[in-house]
């Protein structure tokens, strides 16, 4: 069985829908994308997966057990942890002190009282490679750093699924590629990864199974080349059409480019949902405007 | 209709029951013009207004000085009320007081609200001395018609209709005007709205001035029935806080029934059930309040927000043997002062360490966790009720105060802290009312005027029978707990404080159960606040339940906030400030009203730097000593909106 298996999860804000019948499922040790246009409804997921955000119908098993109506701390408690996609590092700590902070909440009230030093903070700090920021202000380090303090973070808890949201934005190339790295060696420890990133060299690379969401919709799911070669995936992305008179974003040409393996020169006209048509980001809070959506903007 | 149901009710019975209930709709019209008000300005700037009673009470006051005094027509001087007055104060108030300050931590927003609560009273108690009596007449005086036998007078039908028309006027401005779609949109989602080019700033102002002359128009209604009284018709007003609670602070029809509900349930009441003194003044005055608390256990669940800029102003923590050094050096400093003392100061000075005792509390709750509490006067009266009653000389009086007063803490914080902190503190202020107009009036408790005795307690066979001695106790008492608390604070609960300041999605997805945290944080502080209660009711050997009115708490709040709510020196001084006030408010009565403009204005300009006076004590004396080893505290650095997204959360500003 499944670590988690998500089935027919449906988000619904007014008349929007944000996440449309999203079924799939995460195994124990391995590592999961879940990528899609801005506003494909993939923090909603994660936000019904924590419990953050009730779905409207469907279920969230987890563990075997069905965690639907559960609330967002006995999920972690069962061993689910996150990031956040907009940072949610406690800002006036420092950077140990968040661990720390993490650690207090794992070990419960017991714990609390105790003066004995926690050795796995220290492990942690090592593991994600924070050393250099230990005492800095979590709100005074970079966004990059600041998303790795997020995965030290959910790691002090230990869980079984760890949730990333766009782990990889703010990094560099060099911590790109150290963060696979890391990303690899979570796995290797038993630990199930979900993640939903932008940079698709670090999911094609990574990820042992891809789902791809479309309008809420899980659309495909496959292993990284079956990703590649979807017919549906490539549409879903890039709307190839045949009025090829919109530039592409390079940014979204760069994502493009790295799915189909050619480069992206022009997009059809077809509307896509991008956060102006789309509500619902106000109840994630993310206001995704500054890319554009796909041959939305007119 | 009328046929029918004299034939089951006598004449006179109908009668009754048309005068209660109009009597109840003129009240429900009156709660509702307030209380949409009321939502108006909270969802459109999200500050929810505490003063918006004391602004009905003021405009009340402004009305009698140019209708009564003045002698100008009545029309004339409502039109001058709603249209220049209530205007000109809301746009004052917007450009210096609110403006941006719903971004601000919810906690901010409350202790500048309640200092405008206490401005506006200081304005009416110092340009309106007590001394004398006033009042308004009603609209037509006492001319009445009749309805089914009942009198009806036409100031009730005028009150019924104008909350008509404005329902109707708001529903036009909302769904009819331009600005008026905006405000709704701002309703939704601010930020999707400034991004599209509204302007914020016009949407606020017009906001608050529409809010108000809603709060104007209320009190020019209710006062011919009131009377001119600095606070009747501030917590009459405060009864539609129920009624916008109703209406979940966003729907102004449901805030309309509600208020509605409100007005007849009361009328009836009034009417219907006939009882005690207690159940007479006690029910009635508590039903808007006990409406409040019920329907505060009743809003749904509150989910966690993600991505919200959260400020805050860390102070830091001295270190151990700092804060021992420090404990000793003021024990030493309170034995020397009380040694100088006379009988009276002596006594004065006990007060002021105890209420330093209170601001303890606050320190732990407000200072640390960030929660405003509007009722802590309720929980110091509890532990004071415990010493009187048990009146023992035992130290186990002080336990047992402690004890109590917390699980009475746990009761009130239980249901509501699920929800966010304008919750907790509205469900305290309900609270507050409800004890003391249900509990602490009650004959088996102290009754109405009724001085209890209580022991002050001894040690190892030492009596305290000695003030000064007492006073010391106290002061070690103050250290004790003080010291405690920088426990807390450097150890993991202080740091989980801080993580669920800063981001309670966070905190919940690493799987902290906030409820029962937050409900322990309440509970302890609770209970600090009954030991300094206690100690207070030892101070001067006698209890009653006039010391510890509930609206005390507001004042204590804003002084722990001047002095400074987040260290435990600013507790001490806030408790000594307290003490003062109390001393200047008997020895000179005309400046009463000065004395709570000042605090009020303090809260204000300080609320958003909870660090207080100390701080800047410390900070001068760092300048002219460099060298002393004084604590040195977070400064506070402005929120820059303008700031894109992605650089605001890596730099969780401090609003």
């Amino acid at each position: 069985m499944a670590l988690l298996d998500v089935v027919g999860a449906t988000v619904k804000f007014g008349g929007i829908t944000a996440v449309n019948d999203a079924t799939f499922s995460v195994d124990g040790g391995s590592i999961t994308g879940l990528i899609g246009p801005n506003g494909a409804g993939k923090t909603t997921l994660f936000n019904v997966i924590t419990g953050l955000q009730p779905a409207t119908s469907g279920r969230v098993r987890f563990k075997g057990r069905d965690v639907t109506k559960a609330t967002v701390n006995s999920r972690a408690k069962m061993g689910m942890a996150r990031t956040f996609q907009r940072l949610e590092a406690f800002g006036s700590l420092t950077v140990r002190e968040n661990i720390q902070a993490a650690r207090d909440i794992y070990a419960g009230p017991r714990g609390w009282f105790s003066l004995a030093r926690d050795p796995k903070i220290d492990e942690l700090i090592e593991t994600v490679g924070l050393h250099r920021y230990v005492d800095q202000r979590a709100d005074s380090v970079p966004t990059g750093v600041a998303r790795l303090l997020e995965i030290a973070r959910a790691l002090a808890i230990q869980p079984d699924l760890l949730l990333l949201d766009e782990p990889s934005s703010g990094l560099d190339e060099a911590e790109t590629e150290s963060f696979g790295e890391l990303l690899v060696h979570l796995a290797s420890e038993g630990r199930a990864v979900l993640m939903v990133e932008h940079d698709m060299d670090l999911v094609m690379s990574v990820c042992h199974l891809i789902h791809v969401l479309e309008f809420g919709k899980v659309i495909a799911t496959g292993t990284p080349d079956e990703i590649r070669s979807n017919k549906k995936v490539q549409a879903a992305y890039l709307g190839f059409g045949d009025d090829d008179d919109m530039p592409v974003p390079d940014d979204i040409a760069a994502e493009a480019e790295a799915i189909v393996g050619h480069h992206v020169h022009h997009i059809d006209e077809r509307p896509r949902p991008g956060a102006l048509e789309f509500p619902g980001a106000e109840m994630q809070n993310e206001i995704t405007m500054q890319i554009p959506a796909v041959g939305g903007e007119r | 209709m009328a046929a029918s149901s004299t034939a089951v009710w006598a004449a006179e019975d109908v009668e009754a029951f048309v005068s209660y209930t109009v009597g109840g709709l003129f009240f429900g019209a009156a709660y509702a013009i307030a209380a949409s008000g009321l939502v108006l300005t909270y969802t459109t700037t999200r500050v929810f207004n505490l003063a918006h009673g004391a602004t009905s009470m003021v405009m009340a006051f402004v009305y009698w000085q140019l209708h009564v005094q003045a002698k100008i027509p009545t029309l004339l001087a409502i039109a001058l009320v709603l249209l220049v007055i209530a205007p000109l104060y809301a746009l004052m108030l917007e450009r210096f007081v609110m403006r941006g300050l719903g971004e601000a931590p919810v906690s901010v927003a409350l202790v500048v609200t309640v200092g405008l609560f206490m401005i506006l009273v200081g304005v009416a108690q110092q340009f309106w001395p007590a001394d004398t009596y006033r009042s308004v007449d009603y609209f037509f005086g006492y001319n009445s018609f009749s309805l089914f036998g009942a009198h009806v007078r036409y100031h009730y039908l005028i009150t019924v209709v104008v909350s008509a028309v404005v329902a109707g006027a708001l529903y036009v401005l909302l769904n009819r005007t331009r600005i008026g779609t905006a405000m709704r949109a701002a309703v939704d989602n601010r930020e999707l709205l400034e991004l599209f080019g509204a302007s914020a700033g016009r949407i606020s102002m017009l906001s608050w001035v529409v809010g108000s002359q809603l709060a104007a128009l209320a009190g020019v209604l209710l006062v011919s029935y009131t009377g001119l009284d600095y606070f009747t018709l501030t917590f009459l007003v405060v009864a539609s806080f129920a009624a916008a609670m109703l209406g979940r602070l966003t729907s102004l029809p449901l805030t309309y029934i509600g208020a509605m509900v409100l007005g007849l349930a009361g009328s009836y009441c009034r009417g219907y059930i006939h009882g005690g003194p207690l159940v007479q003044t006690g029910l009635q005055s508590s039903l808007p309040t006990f409406m409040l608390f019920l329907t505060l256990l009743f809003v749904p669940q509150v989910r966690l927000r993600v991505g919200q800029v959260k400020g805050i102003l860390a102070a830091n923590v001295p270190n151990r043997s700092r804060s021992a050094i420090s404990g000793l050096g003021l024990i030493v400093v309170c034995a020397l002062a009380a040694s100088t003392l006379n009988a009276t100061n002596l006594l004065r000075f006990g007060e002021g360490l105890s209420y330093g005792v209170i601001m303890l509390s606050l320190v732990l709750l407000t200072g640390y966790g960030g929660y405003v509490s509007l009722g802590q006067m309720t929980f110091v009266c509890v532990g004071a009720a415990v010493a009187a009653k048990m009146d023992s000389t035992s130290p186990l009086v002080l336990i047992y105060a402690i004890l109590i007063a917390a699980a009475v803490g746990a009761i009130v914080a239980l249901p509501v802290l699920r929800l966010t902190g304008l919750y907790l503190a509205l469900a305290t202020l309900a609270f507050a009312q409800l004890m003391d107009n249900l509990v602490f009036k009650a004959d088996w408790m102290f009754g109405f005027g009724v001085t209890l005795h209580a022991k002050r307690v001894s040690l190892f066979g030492y009596d305290f029978s000695d003030t000064a001695a007492y006073d010391v106790f106290i002061a070690v008492v103050f250290v004790i707990i003080g010291l405690g608390l920088l426990v807390l604070r450097r150890g993991a609960i202080g740091r989980l404080l801080i993580a669920l300041r800063d981001s309670p999605a966070a905190c919940g997805t690493l799987g902290l159960n906030q409820r029962w945290f937050r409900v322990g944080v309440f509970s302890v502080s609770a209970g600090i606040a009954g030991l300094a209660g206690a100690l207070l009711a030892g101070v001067h050997r006698y209890v009653t339940e006039a010391d510890y009115v509930p609206l005390q708490s507001l004042p204590i709040l804003l002084l722990a906030v001047v002095a400074g709510v987040t260290s435990i020196s600013g507790a001490w001084l806030g408790g000594m400030m307290y003490m003062l006030l109390l001393v200047l408010q008997t020895t000179y009565k005309g400046a009463a009203g000065f004395l709570f403009l000042i605090i009020g204005v303090g809260a204000i300009l300080l609320a958003r730097d909870p660090n207080g006076l100390v701080n800047f004590f410390y900070r001068g004396v760092r300048r002219v000593v460099p060298s002393l080893p004084l604590p040195r505290r977070g400064q506070p650095v402005a929120v820059d909106v303008e700031r894109p997204v992605e650089a605001q959360v890596a730099g969780h500003g401090v609003a």
